[in-house]
């Protein structure tokens, strides 16, 4: 199996890895700082999978084209997974329009400039599975954070579009809308109940591309919580501190 | 950032630390103003795990490989990888640790530092003899290669070192080919203690030996319960344990005289027959307890101390006898008692525990005084016989008996690094 990940240093990432690190599985590795790149590799190669490593910056799209054919130069893939992404300070994001079309650009149109370019490797080869992590941040605008919302609706979006497109070609394209997960990335947050482990969520991965699922929200309960959460009508929805 | 993190036993109660969770070798650091604790998966009893009024760094997040050699059977991973996240990826290459404690949840840098045991010391040693290196992050920024042959003295202080010399990063351990991973085990009936002694002399080709006895048997029948000795086997794989939890800490201890002696009662009459074969899967022979997550929460929210000890061989029996009259006179008793017997190869640490002689392990639901009093008669016992307890399963011994019992104390600690403390070392040595 060849294994295409952007953003592949991220905790999710790693542990999803890690479920197809095995003899026989070949992985391009993508992200933006070579150590961390290099540490992940070994990881992998020492569970036995093959692994190349490529170093990008998600937000410099001109790069996008060259990595793209770099990264399947030696194998058409079989699967790719984006993990890649940061968690804006939306506070920061208010005051400063550039900062905010940079985080724009790392969670949501970066990724949608990368799918274009393997939306045709899939086609070509009509098969395998595009798995992009979102979020349920995505699913509505809340106060706290909806830039971050808004780029991973802009995801979410498109790749209900691409879905549409290549389901004709056997390809699936899976969303992956975790909730809280306990990552570097959200280091700063105190935990409680409804946090995962990254653990969690990459076997929630691995079990949603076995069964060509579509849309899945990892831990399964968050289903019922955006459930609730995208049906409570917009006038009571705007004055509530989300 | 403050978390609360706790050592296994609930005992000494959990307290808030600042924490610093390091994803990335880079991310070490070190916190200005106050000592850190490298803390892996606290699965360690008492408080060498614990660093209260300082900073814990959180290892698990450190849980890369970095590489396995297929052919040599050479390991090498970053501190926070837990034994059974190794042994996911070497036993399908025919490799095993070549020593493993009763719980695959404890890290590799936790392994190191508390230079843990199996059931196979007669032949193995500790865990500390089959790490070929490691590397130290000290706190003045170098980072110490360790072996055997390059910086020899950190290599031993570090291993059952209780984290205190560094940071340990990353570690090389050299793993055994075993045929399969499943065990062929014989479970012998003992009527006493004289015949645990008897069969543990006479099973020493054994890989593995282990006995499990009735702590609440008296008079002819102390020591009566059940001898168990084995080898690796081939077999098929493992099929995974069906995981139970315990869901929630009981308001009180579920582990009482009535559940204790009903328990030992029906345990040691599991089986009639003299001698039982069996192939046991991998979890069930080594990993028991793993099988019920949070078993720890059965106690209570007062927790539980165990006790473990070695006592040199020459007074083993009459220590053990005398342990296990004090325990059944207490009327409490213990749980399980496990009891097994240490070769005489020579330690790998300065601070190791394992050393020739008999090692017997008991827990205690924490009653407050009484169970105190109880473990303080078993250490004038431990004491007069020239053994040792393990810091790893301690949260009470006198920092007297701890100095005792480990006389070369202070050369670990002209090692320690500044930058480090933790709850333990101050309690046994008053290092404040």
């Amino acid at each position: 199996m060849n294994i295409i990940i952007v953003g592949a240093t991220s905790a999710m990432a790693q542990h999803t890895a890690r479920r197809y690190a095995k003899a026989g599985n070949r992985f391009v590795l993508i992200a933006r700082n070579a150590q961390k790149l290099t540490a992940v590799a070994d990881d992998l190669r020492a569970r036995g999978a093959e692994c190349e490593t490529l170093t990008l910056d998600i937000n410099d799209l001109d790069a996008h084209a060259g990595c793209v054919s770099a990264s399947i130069a030696a194998a058409a893939p079989d699967l790719l997974l984006m993990a890649h992404g940061t968690l804006p300070d939306q506070q920061a994001c208010e005051q400063d329009t550039a900062l905010m079309m940079q985080e724009f650009a790392t969670n949501g149109s970066s990724s949608l400039a990368l799918l274009n370019e393997y939306a045709r490797v899939f086609e070509a080869k009509g098969s395998g599975s595009i798995v992009v992590i979102t979020s349920v941040a995505g699913d509505r605008g809340r106060q706290s954070n909806y830039v971050y919302g808004a780029a991973k609706a802009a995801v979410s979006t498109y790749l209900s579009g691409l879905r549409n497109r290549l389901s004709k070609c056997g390809v699936s394209v899976i969303d992956i809308r975790p909730g809280f997960v306990d990552t570097p990335m959200t280091a700063d947050f105190s935990k409680g109940a409804l946090w995962a482990k990254p653990e969690q969520i990459a076997a929630g991965i691995e079990k949603a591309v076995a069964k060509k699922r579509n849309i899945v929200y990892l831990p399964g309960f968050w289903w019922a919580i955006m459930l609730i959460i995208r049906n409570i009508p917009e006038v009571i929805f705007k004055r509530l501190s989300l | 950032m403050s978390e609360q993190h706790g050592s296994w036993s609930g005992f000494p109660e959990p307290t808030h630390h600042s924490v610093s969770a390091p994803h990335w070798q880079a991310e070490l650091n070190w916190p200005a103003g106050s000592r850190t604790l490298a803390y892996g998966n606290g699965r360690s009893y008492g408080d060498v795990c614990q660093n209260p009024g300082g900073n814990l760094t959180l290892m698990r997040g450190l849980s890369r490989l970095r590489f396995f050699d297929r052919e040599k059977g050479l390991i090498c991973a970053e501190a926070g990888v837990t034994l059974g996240e190794l042994l996911a990826v070497t036993e399908p290459a025919g490799w095993f640790l070549p020593v493993t404690p009763g719980t695959q949840f404890v890290t590799l840098g936790g392994a190191v530092a508390n230079d843990v045991h199996g059931k196979n010391h007669h032949l193995r040693g500790s865990f500390g003899h089959h790490v070929q290196s490691f590397n130290l992050l000290r706190s003045d920024g170098r980072t110490l290669a360790c072996s055997r042959e390059s910086n020899a003295e950190y290599f031993r202080a570090s291993i059952g070192g209780l984290g205190l010399t560094g940071i340990i990063t990353d570690v090389t351990v050299q793993l055994m080919r075993v045929p399969g991973p499943a065990i062929k085990t014989e479970t012998l009936r003992m009527a006493n203690l004289h015949e645990f002694f008897e069969l543990n002399r006479a099973s020493s080709d054994f890989e593995y030996t282990v006995s499990w006895i009735d702590c609440t048997a008296r008079g002819k029948q102390m020591g009566r319960g059940f001898f168990i000795r084995g080898d690796h086997t081939e077999s098929p794989p493992t099929p995974p344990l069906k995981r139970k939890s315990v869901p929630l800490t009981p308001p009180l201890s579920l582990i009482n005289r009535l559940s204790v002696q009903a328990f030992n009662t029906l345990y040691s009459h599991k089986q009639w027959r003299k001698s039982v074969t069996s192939v046991q899967q991998r979890d069930s022979f080594f990993y028991p307890l793993d099988g019920l997550r949070h078993w720890n929460r059965l106690y209570g929210p007062k927790g539980f101390l165990q006790y473990q000890c070695v006592l040199p061989s020459l007074v083993a029996e009459s220590a053990c006898e005398e342990m296990l009259g004090h325990i059944s006179d207490n009327g409490g008793g213990s749980f399980l008692v496990v009891l097994k017997a240490f070769g005489d190869i020579a330690p790998e640490g300065i601070l190791s525990f394992p050393r020739d002689g008999i090692t017997l392990a008991l827990d205690f639901p924490f009653e407050g005084k009484p169970t105190l009093d109880l473990l303080a008669r078993l250490d004038a016992i431990t004491r007069a016989a020239h053994g040792a307890v393990y810091p790893a399963k301690d949260a009470r011994m006198r920092g007297e008996d701890f100095r005792f019992y480990y006389p070369d104390w202070q050369q670990l600690d002209a090692l320690r690094d500044p930058a480090i403390g933790s709850g333990f070392w101050q309690r046994v040595t008053g290092d404040t």
